[in-house]
């Protein structure tokens, strides 16, 4: 079995079984810091902890999206088909985490703001990110896995991330009057503590779901390999 | 500069002689115009408030139309092969491609604003020069990345619908710009009050000009 993709039939390496474990026991962890070590917020009161979960979820698909961008121009450079998996796979799991953000938004909007809603820069930026994305994947879906694709997706994946500034600048000027969401927080010393340990954990797990995926679609071709071979 | 000429004249020929694009453009722009009419029924204010939008709303689904053209007929007869094997460099087929199209839909947009005038009674020929820039450079800003996606586009399943889903969330910062603009112009504000919008527009054009033309060889190279 000669297979460029043969990591996808072997054990995981160490140190990913290890990333893993890791994950585990720091997702716990950051519960407990979020639930009982970091106080309740005096004028939001319980509603703000959903903060420790929307804000490491954004930071996650702005990442992905940036991995994405750097990852595309690295597979028009070089044709290496590596880099059009990683790009996608960082698609797939950056359109995951911007649906987070805009799911946990509206709850966290509804008791304090008043609405699920408002057309303000952020939600409506997040908002624009997302379509981008969901039409990156629906063009990797329509086209169908060749190489036209990847460059097709890869060309989406560099003008897309150049529009997000764009998009924000835009969106920031015409919405200037319904700024309400918070620029930045006044956090305690305990809350800052829950809060980097949630976004560290978020960062690791955005790194091995990444990982993993990766291997998922070797797997795949994997499997497509092996199927031609059995037919030839 | 020869070869980018010869490519936007032959499209430019073929739209002559079929006017196909323009036709279906200009007749579903005045359709969307008066859809827009009996869906809101429009008080003189609210004829105000919604004209700068509603004109770029029914520039870019009127234009989506033409751009979605663009490639479809050079698949035909592989027209498109032909184009690359012929030796240009693929930043100058962009070129001539992008301005074909620029042309064609600023040609339906011009057609289309006269009615925007009957119907909606707005004062749009009172600033007929800035309302004609803002246009121009929206529309170019619209078509320099409506032309590179529609060059992908094409080449998947679906493709009427790609090009849409694709084009609409990235030109968002020229929709929100181009509409400002008018509505600030219509206004009769001063220059200043608009002037970053307007900076936006420019910048916004420029940047994706320069991109698609570097990235478009990666679109079409076999």
């Amino acid at each position: 079995m000669n297979s460029q993709y043969e990591d996808a039939f072997s054990q995981d390496h160490i140190g990913v079984k290890i990333l893993g474990y890791v994950l585990l026991f720091l997702m716990f962890f950051s519960f407990l810091l979020i639930a009982w070590y970091a106080p309740v917020e005096r004028t939001m009161g319980l509603v703000q902890k959903i903060f420790y979960y929307h804000v490491p979820s954004a930071w996650v698909a702005f990442l992905a999206f940036g991995v994405v961008f750097v990852c595309s121009i690295l597979y028009l450079t070089s044709k290496d088909k590596k880099w059009d998996i990683y790009a996608a796979s960082s698609v797939e799991i950056g359109v995951v985490f911007a649906l987070i953000v805009l799911i946990t938004g509206p709850i966290w909007a509804r008791p304090v703001w008043g609405v699920w809603w408002t057309w303000e820069p952020r939600l409506t930026t997040t908002l624009i990110l997302f379509l981008i994305y969901v039409a990156y994947l629906l063009l990797r879906y329509f086209g169908g896995q060749n190489d036209r694709t990847a460059k097709f997706s890869a060309v989406l994946g560099i003008i897309g991330f150049i529009d997000v500034p764009l998009v924000y600048l835009s969106i920031n000027w015409w919405s200037a009057e319904a700024q309400v969401h918070p620029q930045r927080i006044g956090m305690g010393p305990e809350m800052k503590a829950a809060f980097f340990v949630s976004l560290f954990t978020f960062t690791l797990l955005y790194i091995y779901l990444l990982i993993k995926r990766v291997r998922a679609t070797h797997a795949a071709l994997a499997v497509d390999e092996l199927r031609e071979q059995r037919d030839e | 500069m020869k070869q980018i000429i010869t490519i936007l004249w032959k499209d430019l020929l073929v739209e002559l002689k079929s006017k196909e694009s323009l036709l279906s453009m200009f007749t579903f722009g005045l359709l969307i115009l008066v859809l827009f009419n009996f869906a809101f029924e429009p008080t003189p204010a609210l004829k105000r408030a919604i004209t700068p939008g509603l004109l770029w709303v029914t520039f870019l689904f009127s234009g989506v139309l033409g751009l979605n053209r663009s490639f479809a007929v050079e698949k035909e007869n592989m027209a498109i092969q032909g184009m690359l094997l012929a030796p240009v460099d693929r930043g100058l087929i962009y070129f001539g491609k992008f301005g074909a199209n620029l042309i064609i839909l600023l040609v339906a947009e011009f057609l289309t604003l006269p009615f925007f005038l009957l119907f909606l009674n707005m004062p749009l020929f009172e600033h007929f020069w800035w309302i004609t820039g803002i246009i121009l450079l929206g529309t170019i800003g619209f078509v320099a990345v409506g032309t590179l996606f529609s060059a992908m586009a094409t080449n998947v399943k679906m493709s009427e619908v790609m090009l849409p889903l694709l084009l609409f969330p990235v030109s968002t910062p020229i929709l929100l710009a181009a509409v400002a603009c008018i509505r600030n112009i219509i206004a009769g504000e001063p220059f200043s009050t608009y002037q970053n919008w307007f900076s936006l527009l420019v910048g916004f054009d420029l940047i994706f000009v320069v991109v698609s033309s570097l990235v478009f060889e990666y679109v079409v190279e076999e």
